[in-house]
């Protein structure tokens, strides 16, 4: 199918509001297994967005947008809420040992400051003065056994092993960039919040803002179950590994690049993305002029992973923001790509008729 | 104590890298100012400030040298919009992705100190690598054309860490080493208004301390004191440091150091007045030289007697090192009343053991 032009001037646009959101979003702690700040700043966004809002078992925010036309199309687009951080496992007096909670490298920790438990009481974690290390321990990474989270003896009363913890970072524009410490995925929270603002008449729009991505889809694959969807779309943040290599030779080798637009999948560690929302996606972004970029397949993934093996099997594709640094204090995100891959969603949700799944795969 | 904490706060969110160290002076110039008799600049940028005792002329003087300058990094290349750089003094690279920097380019620029994913850097680099310095970038989230168009081979990359409060008396941030140390010289001046003193007190914030001792060796040359103390940052206890001689309890008092770099009569004075004071110490142990800009001081012009006095700080050379405000407000306090205890002949009393 051909998707159908519409006039540009109706494209939903990344405003100051939506930045503001998005810095909201990035700033509040939401480790996966605790996303009440997130959800509670969603709730509270789509309460006049939505026909039917609801919270489940496992802590998603599911929210039906009806379809006002016929044919309706039941689509899904799912946006995780929790994002990767910490949780202290021992300790006492305000110095903590701690645990990782999804994907992080440990040689990111030393030396930052977190943000400890509901208060968000400040600490760091430090490292050994360079002055007590030798030359042969430098060249070793510090390993998490070896790192605490401190905030102080006094403070160390209102702390208690079970609590999470994420990095500090406060949310900052830089010139053309966007750096937080959880734009994965507070990104996708935002865009399935703006296309729920601007849902086509014709398509029943099912948002999932999931829980637990980052320790194994757990959230998207009960969603993907009870909103039952005839398509889905994950929205995501990937990593852009566009740097150079160390020796100066051409990397073969970059998953996406900034300023390359949204990253569409063909396929990932978990999902082999439909191929008939691949070609619909190109075509739309053709068709309007929007940049992207094929993500290089390989390993990685979204919600698409869980979402597409629910009840008899859910056609899905993901897009995704491409940003530096996943998983780190600081994600380093393109305000441009961004706002392509909220208008390259826009688009499609608005041409997508159930036309699509007559299509050979 | 509210004063000297807000005042250390301005101090810690300052650049002012060793040999660059403007930013940091201009702050504890005006500090100073209310304090001090007079104030002047030394040849490569050491603040000097001297308040005058009320001692007949010529007075003796006492120097205390607490050195302004921070580690930080510089950068060494531009690629692709990405900065290469290496360190200004001691900084271990591990401590380094994901830390937040202000490049000083042409005009200000913050960003992040960055590690490239593991597949751009070679094989020997791997996960339980440590990825050293020289595969490191810092990112300012600004496109190529205008990276180039704003930084330069050279320009100072600095930490930006805000301090942070962790509880009423600790607080974390980055260059407490050893900007701790001039919030103590500086709670020292204010005691000192309140209190007559013979001797003339040399108030000294020194350059380059992290990297050539400039500082260290210049200005008791120009200044020409009797006495001489260092006040620095030193270990103390906590996650990963080892639990021997050379780390302390944070929070529980001052070191005074010991060892070729310090008079011995020096420490002893010092060690009877704190005893008297009631004031928690302990001996710091130096066994090769201090570390510090007593290092220096002792062996300008035909040598001066010299004592260092610390205070511990967790994860030193870090952005996120912790002091205890009590315990610089007792290094102030220590440095107030060994100078109001000063007689105008204390330097014919100074001998050694085995002096007759």
């Amino acid at each position: 199918m051909t998707p159908k032009k519409t006039s540009p001037s109706t494209t939903p646009l990344i405003g100051t509001e939506q930045i503001a959101l998005l810095e909201r979003l990035s700033n509040a702690v939401a480790v996966s297994g605790a996303e009440h700040e997130v959800r509670k700043i969603v709730l509270a966004e789509i309460k006049d967005l939505a026909d039917d809002i609801k919270v489940d078992a496992l802590g998603n925010v599911l929210a039906t947008k009806h379809a006002r036309q016929e044919p309706a199309l039941r689509v899904m687009l799912a946006a995780h809420m929790d994002e990767v951080g910490f949780m202290l496992v021992d300790g006492e007096d305000g110095l903590y040992e701690f645990a990782t909670v999804g994907g992080i490298d440990v040689r990111q920790l030393p030396g930052k400051t977190v943000l400890v438990g509901k208060d968000h009481l400040p600490g760091v974690i430090g490292a050994k003065p360079i002055h007590h290390t030798t030359p042969d321990e430098r060249r070793n990474a510090i390993s998490l056994d070896n790192l605490r989270i401190d905030v102080g003896n006094e403070n160390g009363k209102k702390v208690h092993p079970g609590d999470r913890a994420t990095f500090a970072t406060r949310f900052q524009q830089l010139g053309p960039s966007l750096v937080g410490k959880a734009l994965d995925d507070r990104l996708g929270v935002v865009t399935v919040i703006e296309l729920l603002r601007h849902a086509p008449a014709h398509i029943e729009l099912l948002a999932a803002f999931t829980v637990q991505e980052e320790v194994g889809l757990r959230g998207a694959r009960v969603a993907g179950y009870a909103l039952d969807p005839q398509l889905a779309f994950a929205l995501d943040s990937t990593p852009a590994g566009d740097l150079p290599t160390w020796d100066g030779e051409e990397s073969p080798r970059y998953n996406t690049r900034l300023d390359g637009g949204p990253a569409i999948y063909v396929a990932d560690q978990g999902t082999l993305s439909d191929p008939r929302l691949i070609r619909y996606l190109i075509q739309t972004a053709e068709t309007f002029g929007i940049p992207y970029q094929i993500r290089q397949p390989g390993g990685g993934g979204t919600d698409a992973g869980a979402i597409h093996k629910q009840r008899a099997g859910i056609p899905v594709v993901s897009v995704s923001v491409p940003g530096r640094y996943a998983h780190t204090a600081a994600l380093v995100a393109r305000l441009d790509d961004w706002q392509h891959t909220l208008a390259l969603m826009y688009h499609a949700l608005e041409g997508l008729t159930p036309a699509i799944l007559d299509q050979e795969r | 104590m509210a004063e000297l904490k807000d005042f250390l706060k301005s101090l810690l969110s300052l650049p002012g890298l060793s040999g660059y160290e403007d930013p940091v002076r201009a702050v504890i110039r005006e500090a100073w100012n209310p304090l001090v008799d007079e104030l002047s600049v030394s040849r490569i940028g050491s603040l000097h400030g001297l308040k005058k005792g009320y001692g007949d002329e010529p007075r003796p003087r006492i120097l205390l040298s607490a050195h302004m300058d921070a580690i930080g990094m510089i950068v060494t290349g531009i690629e692709d919009g990405l900065l290469r750089f290496t360190e200004i003094g001691g900084v271990d690279a591990r401590i380094l992705p994901g830390q937040p920097v202000t490049v000083h380019g042409r005009r200000e620029l913050p960003g992040y100190v960055v590690q490239p994913p593991g597949w751009l850097l070679p094989e020997d680099q791997a996960a339980n690598k440590a990825v050293e310095m020289k595969y490191l970038f810092v990112d300012t989230g600004l496109r190529a054309a205008e990276v180039n168009e704003l930084v330069r081979v050279g320009d100072l990359v600095s930490f930006a860490q805000a301090p942070i409060e962790l509880t009423g008396d600790l607080l974390a941030g980055h260059s407490l080493d050893n900007r701790a140390s001039v919030a103590a010289v500086t709670a020292c001046l204010q005691e000192l208004q309140h209190i007559r003193h013979i001797w003339d007190v040399w108030a000294v914030a020194s350059v380059q301390e992290e990297e050539t001792l400039g500082g260290a060796y210049t200005s008791p040359f120009e200044i020409r004191p009797d006495l001489a103390v260092a006040i620095d940052v030193t270990f103390a206890r906590g996650p990963g440091s080892p639990a021997n001689y050379t780390t302390f309890p944070l929070g529980k008092g001052v070191t005074l150091g010991w060892g070729p770099n310090i008079h011995p009569a020096l420490y002893e004075a010092f060690k009877k007045l704190a005893d008297r004071l009631d004031m928690p110490y302990h001996d710091d142990l130096m066994p090769r030289m201090s570390g510090t800009d007593a290092t220096g001081i002792q062996m300008v012009a035909e040598g001066i007697p010299t004592m260092v006095l610390s205070m511990p700080i967790r994860y030193m050379h870090t952005p996120v090192e912790v002091v205890s405000l009590k315990d610089i407000a007792r290094t102030g306090h220590l440095m107030a009343q060994f100078i109001a205890e000063l007689p105008a002949d204390y330097m014919q009393t100074l001998r050694w053991d085995d002096e007759s």
